[in-house]
């Protein structure tokens, strides 16, 4: 069993899915002959042929209006978005009718929209998106944000499963940097369900995604001072679990948020929430929230390095957190 | 009503069906009656909006759907729900936002569905989002198996959408079985269609996607129903996506608040004369269809029937509080009980009996034919771009010419890329005053 990629995951995970169920379709902007823009969905077109993996026009809006439609007769599509930035395209679609469909009218649909996110790749304001906040944000949605080949296979093939829309997010700069060893057998991660990647005492660090990693290279480097910081990845952000960050701020009494989303608006407000509703007697010390500026991304190394969180920043407000 | 007569004896329409069209739309016109009474007894929540004189466009329509085939009406379209099969009482309750009504109170008007028995979709306040799904829709009825088509209907104001252009093209590009009946009553709210789209007839939108387009008098329900009948049986055989102009006129306003002050009243004058009831009633008295008892015994179905579902309606209970925030989710084991209904053998969509290369040619594209199974869908290898390509340029020239002129000698609506782009190229540019 070779490590995989996390790009290579994700095409397990669709390639497995369409294996099993012929109801799984796969639809978006050359995703069939060429593969897919990162490579995604190479060789999908070979195998289960042209009915099943469909190339459209330049059309996020009929894309997700089509995947819906298709739903409603039993099938069970996968939209792959080519950036994720391009999901303000269809916002309408995906806000006004995909979600709120179940709540008004009893119509599930169970499609996934996919798609490559984030920065640090230098894709400059409209190929670095972090867009999950503005879905978290509608009820109907459920929103995956995996950090590992092994979640990612997981909570896709989960995703794909599931009778609700969930929008999967991709960030594009583990794509390829990073592998793993995953079973070969079918299995699924549960959407909704976060996971502790480091057991600690003194404080909490809480991310997803790409940032996770720079928690993990932070807490790594806390523990050489002393600190044992607890490391939780919460992969889903919609429904969110409260119970897993609750359990361990209650333990540790300290709490700090890293993600690569900007600030005003991110989920480290809702967290922060969260914990003063219900934890408010088990703080020690202010919620602390590492993110990336309230601006554009922009396109130079300089200005996206200074823009982004790193190990660095969490590690000095992580240190200064565990002096309450 | 000129085509009329001909149209009704070339499709041949039995009585029963001259008398169906002319039963459902009454029902509409009383339907929408008796709530305009409950509006202003102050038992409708919102708004309430009247398809007054466009009846004929939502009852012809949807009579030539199949009782397989989708529907996604707009909010005018009572007509056309009606014809599908939902009881008036669901139409009532809806209005008047009770907990009997198809969304138990969560939503209000025309938007609801049913995707289990009647396959109808909801419609939503944002306009031309149903021209994809209902793309979608007929997408996935070809891969199934299904041979069923898919209609919605879209304003004139609708028509200058993002979504609406999105899906027509996408469907144009798929050759989804979809019927598209484009309702030009004239006004968008205030706007009248002269300050929102450049063309005379809203029909041309097709030219744009190289589909077929019919225009049709939204007045006369036998000229709807003919053209819809028509279009639909296209749409099954495979044609592609149809688009159907019928043009009528918004008598009402907007809604029940808006007097419409700013409609001409020459125009309001000019369509009042030809009201669509009142114009099939004559056609059908003089064709000796209906008499003054045939007549009499639908009037008191119609009346019998309203008057116990708006009974019904008005004692049925407001939705209780606490539900209000079940449902967001589809969660348990049962609340998704859609299956798809393969009507072809699965093994032709699993490996490797699916499999091909993954080149821009497929066997059959734009001929109307198949990729694969008899009941595979075209999906389209790209002949043009595949000309560009030096290596195979000499064989698929020849195939191109063969396709153009299979196309020359079938007639139909989709002429090769090719041979378009040759001649677009030598046409002289379009006068500016051709508009």
């Amino acid at each position: 069993m070779a490590p995989v990629t996390f790009l290579e995951a994700i095409r397990q995970a669709m390639f497995e899915e369409m294996a099993a169920d012929p109801s799984v379709v796969l639809i978006g902007e050359d995703v069939g002959v060429y593969g897919g823009a990162f490579k995604t969905s190479e060789g999908l077109l070979e195998k289960f042929g042209w009915e099943r993996v469909i190339d459209t026009p330049i059309s996020e809006s009929a894309i997700i209006g089509a995947a819906c439609g298709m739903s409603y007769l039993g099938l069970r599509p996968i939209a792959e978005m080519q950036f994720i930035d391009f999901i303000a395209c269809c916002f309408n679609q995906l806000t006004n009718f995909v979600a709120k469909g179940h709540y008004l009218w009893n119509a599930p649909a169970p499609i996934v929209v996919r798609g490559p996110s984030g920065g640090g790749v230098h894709g400059g304001p409209f190929h670095s998106a972090n867009p999950e906040m503005y879905f978290v944000h509608t009820p109907g949605f459920k929103i995956v944000y995996p950090s590992t080949p092994y979640d990612a296979k997981g909570l896709l093939k989960a995703s794909i499963r599931d009778n609700n829309p969930v929008l999967f997010f991709e960030h594009k700069f583990l794509y390829r940097r990073i592998k793993e060893e995953i079973p070969e057998t079918d299995y699924t991660v549960p959407i909704g369900k976060a996971i502790v990647r480091r057991e600690g005492k003194h404080l909490t660090l809480i991310s997803y995604a790409a940032m996770m990693h720079v928690a993990l290279e932070a807490a790594e480097a806390l523990a050489q001072e002393g600190i044992e910081a607890e490391v939780i990845d919460l992969r889903t952000l919609l429904p969110l679990d409260e119970e897993a960050i609750l359990n361990s701020v209650k333990k540790t009494n300290k709490c700090l948020v890293v993600h690569e989303d900007t600030k005003t608006g991110g989920i480290a407000g809702e967290i922060s929430a969260i914990l003063f509703e219900k934890a408010f007697h088990e703080l020690d010390g202010p919620l602390v929230r590492v993110t990336a500026l309230d601006t554009p991304v922009p396109y130079a190394p300089t200005l996206e390095e200074a823009f982004l969180p790193n190990a660095q920043r969490v590690y000095t407000a992580a240190k200064e957190l565990a002096r309450f | 009503m000129p085509g009329s007569e001909t149209r009704a004896k070339a499709l041949k329409l039995s009585r029963q069906q001259h008398l169906d069209l002319y039963y459902y739309m009454r029902l509409n016109r009383e339907v929408e009656e008796t709530m305009t009474r409950l509006f202003r007894q102050n038992k409708i929540v919102g708004g309430l909006y009247s398809s007054l004189g466009q009846e004929a466009i939502s009852v012809g329509s949807a009579y030539a759907l199949e009782k397989r085939d989708w529907m996604a009406p707009m909010i005018r379209n009572i007509g056309a729900l009606l014809v599908k099969g939902v009881p008036p009482r669901d139409i009532f309750t809806q209005h008047m936002a009770k907990f009997t009504s198809p969304t138990k109170g969560k939503d209000g008007t025309s938007h609801f569905g049913d995707l289990e028995d009647l396959h109808i979709i909801s419609p939503i306040s944002m306009l031309g989002d149903l021209v994809p799904v209902l793309t979608g829709v007929a997408m996935a009825g070809r891969y199934l198996g299904q041979k069923i088509v898919s209609m919605t209907w879209i304003g004139d104001g609708g028509s200058s959408t993002g979504v609406f252009h999105e899906g027509l093209n996408l469907a144009a590009s798929q050759k989804a079985a979809l019927v598209l009946i484009l309702e030009n009553n004239q006004w968008a709210y205030s706007t009248p269609v002269r300050r929102q789209v450049p063309l005379e007839n809203l029909a041309d939108r097709a030219k744009a996607y190289g589909i077929a387009s019919y225009i049709v008098d939204g007045n006369d329900v036998v000229a709807v129903y003919s053209t819809a009948k028509e279009a639909v049986e296209r749409a099954r055989a495979g044609e592609g996506p149809i688009l159907i102009e019928a043009k009528t006129f918004r008598r009402r306003g907007h809604a029940q608040h808006d007097p419409a002050e700013y409609v001409p009243k020459e125009q309001r004058q000019y369509w009042e004369k030809r009201d669509p009831i009142e114009l099939y009633e004559k056609f059908l008295t003089q064709e000796k269809q209906l008499d003054a008892k045939a007549k009499k015994e639908i009037e008191g179905k119609i009346s019998a029937l309203l008057e116990k579902e708006r009974e019904f309606a008005e004692n049925s209970p407001m939705p209780p509080a606490d539900t209000v925030a079940t449902g967001v989710y589809c969660a348990g084991d049962d609340c998704h009980k859609i299956r798809p209904k393969w009507e072809r053998p699965i093994q032709e969509l699993l490996p490797p009996k699916s499999s091909v290369d993954p080149v821009w040619v497929v066997e059959g594209f734009g001929r109307g034919g198949s990729s694969g199974g008899s009941m595979a869908p075209i999906h389209f290898g790209d002949v043009p771009a595949a000309t560009e390509r030096p290596v195979e340029a000499k064989s698929t020239k020849a195939r191109d010419a063969k396709c153009t002129a299979e196309r020359a000698s079938e007639g139909g609506p989709h002429k090769n890329k090719a041979a378009q782009a040759k001649a677009s190229a030598t046409k002289k540019p379009v006068k500016k005053g051709a508009r």
